[in-house]
């Protein structure tokens, strides 16, 4: 009695003798005692007092025991508070009418003093844990309500990066649905400079938040690359680099990437981990499984990974099928999964290639039932069109591509008076990168323009000999020398000329340096190759590796590299 | 059976101490009222108020330390719950005989 708080219980009985009885006994364990003498008074006194427990007697006039049970409980609410039936009923069906009204004990006449105060003792022990499981409760519900609202948020942002770009094209359908907030799937799409649309559908391992984290970097990377030019490999290889680094072990993102060339109705597909898209063909409706024959990406390093793709060609409207695994492994109420031959019936009923789309998603879902959804199901579509058909951009950039024989030149001189202070390559390099299919080159062509513009500034106008430099003394003596010349010069030239055209596969630029220098005897060396004539120090090596052809022109005082790269693809 | 639990009488003055008298007086006071009310209900046919009173009776008697009084009253109960309440007034006589020796004894303590 000592360690428990003192309680305050309403006694219902219309008997005086035995109320009188109750009264006393809970009055001697130390609670407080309130009575009422018929079931009214008792709903009453409950909702005026809100006592902790309740001892109610069965039979009384006005209100019997049962209905004044149920009030108290109905106004309790979400709070357990112990209700005691008081009775000399031993009937089965009695008893049980005590519980169904909300009784949670019976104490029996005649009353004996222990076992009421076994029962208060026990009760209120559960009383006291119900109102804690109720704070908890409150708290969870609080807790997760802040977690949903944060969700949210993350989801919205999620959303704009996972699910922006390009999705709302005309010959696109696509069809996300997430078990959490957060869905495991990623839908990405945006177009490519040269006019061809992007697309990658991956499925990270896991659900919600883990999953979703991984999907920003690769968001990030696909929508600052593809607009850039990059091409599909390059952005692969971009992302499973990043992903490997990132992603701990075991968590990896399965995933298909398409290059759709709408012009030339071409499609390069590279697969790794997904389920085998399908290529439906207009023509003779059949269906074409494009299977997955890579590792997902995130999986192997750099070195190792593979960015070979595989090409189709298509007709206008002919469609291409991405899904998750959560289509194939959607299961019925039986425990069931969906699995491909399912789908491959879904294509052989149907009868207008305008409803294969909403027939799978129809089906799926028919199949599925009222079942617990395992994983998410996203489905995707594109139909191949032509580039008006697509979406506005594609069309501009094929009205630009018809005419797609462009060509313009450049010319560019460095005077004396600007050696010392001017670096012209920062310039020229801005003025290169304006050509969105060059952007993936920049680093080449930096290189490349630099070592020609050193060669001609260095070796032509100050006459420096590069054999200088094989020696550790030599090659501090040439910059010294160097410092020295550029200061006097007062007269001499480099003139840097780039010449760019566009044919409809290729693009080809030409790059001419000529100084004002005397040149140097490249006639003697023909026969043998540049890079290995002892001219190493003129970074002729590395150019060759990088052009398609490098030779020396006149006296050798005009350098001509000719660049090339895929303008289209 | 006995008219009285010595047992239980023993406990119940344990337990309300000074009030035993009152305890005992409230008990007097009910069963007349219940009893008044037996009374009334003889010639009636309400078989549910004679098993409310039988039943509450019955359950301050076992309170009070009256096992045949009890047992008495539940015999009344079982007749009015199974609706046979020809010669209840036997019945009711017989609780009100008993009562006055419970009662006698009870202000013999």
């Amino acid at each position: 009695m000592n360690d428990q708080r003192q309680l305050k219980i309403l006694v219902a009985d219309d008997t005086d003798t035995d109320r009188l009885i109750l009264e006393t006994i809970v009055r001697k364990e130390g609670h407080t005692v309130i009575s009422a003498s018929d079931g009214r008074q008792a709903v009453d006194l409950f909702i005026s007092e809100s006592p902790d427990m309740v001892l109610l007697d069965a039979l009384m006039p006005i209100m019997d025991g049962f209905e004044s049970a149920r009030l108290i409980k109905l106004h309790a609410g979400d709070k357990f508070i112990p209700i005691l039936f008081l009775t000399s009923l031993t009937d089965n069906e009695s008893l049980v009418k005590c519980l169904d009204a909300g009784g949670d004990d019976f104490l029996s006449k005649p009353y004996s003093r222990i076992v009421l105060q076994a029962k208060i003792k026990s009760f209120n022990r559960m009383r006291e844990m119900n109102a804690t499981v109720m704070v908890q409760r409150d708290e969870i519900a609080k807790n997760n309500a802040r977690l949903l609202q944060e969700q949210m948020v993350a989801k919205h942002v999620f959303d704009n990066v996972a699910h922006s770009g390009c999705l709302n094209s005309k010959n696109i359908r696509y069809f996300l649905s997430s078990l959490a907030v957060f869905n495991g799937d990623m839908l990405l799409a945006a177009m490519r400079p040269n006019g061809n649309m992007i697309v990658l559908l991956g499925d990270f391992t896991g659900h919600g938040l883990p999953a979703a984290i991984g999907a920003m970097p690769v968001a990030s990377t696909f929508y600052g690359m593809i607009p850039k030019g990059f091409s599909m490999t390059d952005v692969l290889k971009e992302i499973n680099n990043k992903l490997k680094h990132i992603l701990p072990v075991g968590i990896f993102c399965c995933a298909t990437m398409l290059d759709i060339n709408f012009r030339k109705k071409k499609l390069t597909v590279w697969n790794g981990g997904l389920p085998a898209g399908f290529l439906y063909r207009l023509a003779d409706h059949s269906i074409h499984p494009i299977k997955s024959t890579h590792l997902p990406l995130g999986v192997l390093s750099s070195r190792a990974f593979k960015d070979n793709c595989e090409e189709y060609d298509l007709a206008n409207g002919d469609r291409l099928y991405l899904w998750s695994d959560g289509i194939h492994e959607a299961r019925n109420i039986q425990g069931d999964m969906f699995g491909e031959a399912k789908l491959i019936d879904v294509f052989a009923q149907n009868t207008d290639p305008e409803k294969l789309f909403d027939d799978i998603i129809s089906n799926v879902q028919a199949f599925i039932g009222d079942s617990e959804k395992d994983d998410d199901i996203s489905l995707f579509e594109i139909r191949m069109a032509d580039p008006q058909d697509v979406n506005e951009y594609a069309y501009e950039t094929s009205v630009k591509k018809e005419g797609s024989a462009i060509a313009w030149d450049l010319s560019f001189e460095v005077k004396p008076s600007s050696f010392k202070v001017f670096d012209p390559l920062p310039i020229l390099i801005n003025v290169i990168m304006e050509i969105p299919s060059l952007r993936p080159y920049n680093a080449s062509l930096y290189t490349i323009l630099a070592e020609l513009y050193t060669n001609a500034l260095e070796h032509g106008v100050l006459g420096l000999d590069s054999a200088m430099k094989k020696s550790p003394d030599g090659f501090s003596e040439y910059y010294e020398l160097r410092n020295q010349r550029i200061q006097m010069i007062s007269e001499g030239f480099v003139k840097i000329h780039i010449s760019y055209c566009t044919e409809d596969i290729n693009g080809r630029l030409v790059i001419r340096i000529e100084d004002s220098g005397p040149g140097f005897d490249y006639q003697k060396k023909l026969g043998a190759s540049l890079s290995t004539s002892g001219y190493s120090g003129r970074g002729i090596a590395l150019m060759e590796r990088m052009c398609e052809s490098v030779r020396y022109i006149g006296k050798g005082n005009i350098a001509e590299v000719v660049f090339v790269w895929a303008n289209d693809d | 059976m006995d008219h009285l639990d010595q047992q239980a009488l023993v406990t119940l003055k344990d337990v309300m101490e000074d009030d035993f008298a009152l305890l005992i007086n409230t008990f007097f006071q009910d069963s007349e009222n219940r009893l008044k009310m037996l009374n009334s209900l003889i010639d009636s046919d309400n078989q549910d108020a004679i098993r409310r009173a039988a039943h509450s009776f019955k359950g301050s008697c076992s309170n009070v330390g009256a096992p045949l009084l009890a047992s008495l009253c539940a015999v009344l109960e079982k007749k009015a719950v199974a609706n046979d309440l020809d010669n209840i007034k036997q019945n009711i006589d017989v609780i009100k005989a008993e009562y006055e020796i419970v009662k006698a004894l009870l202000l013999d303590l």
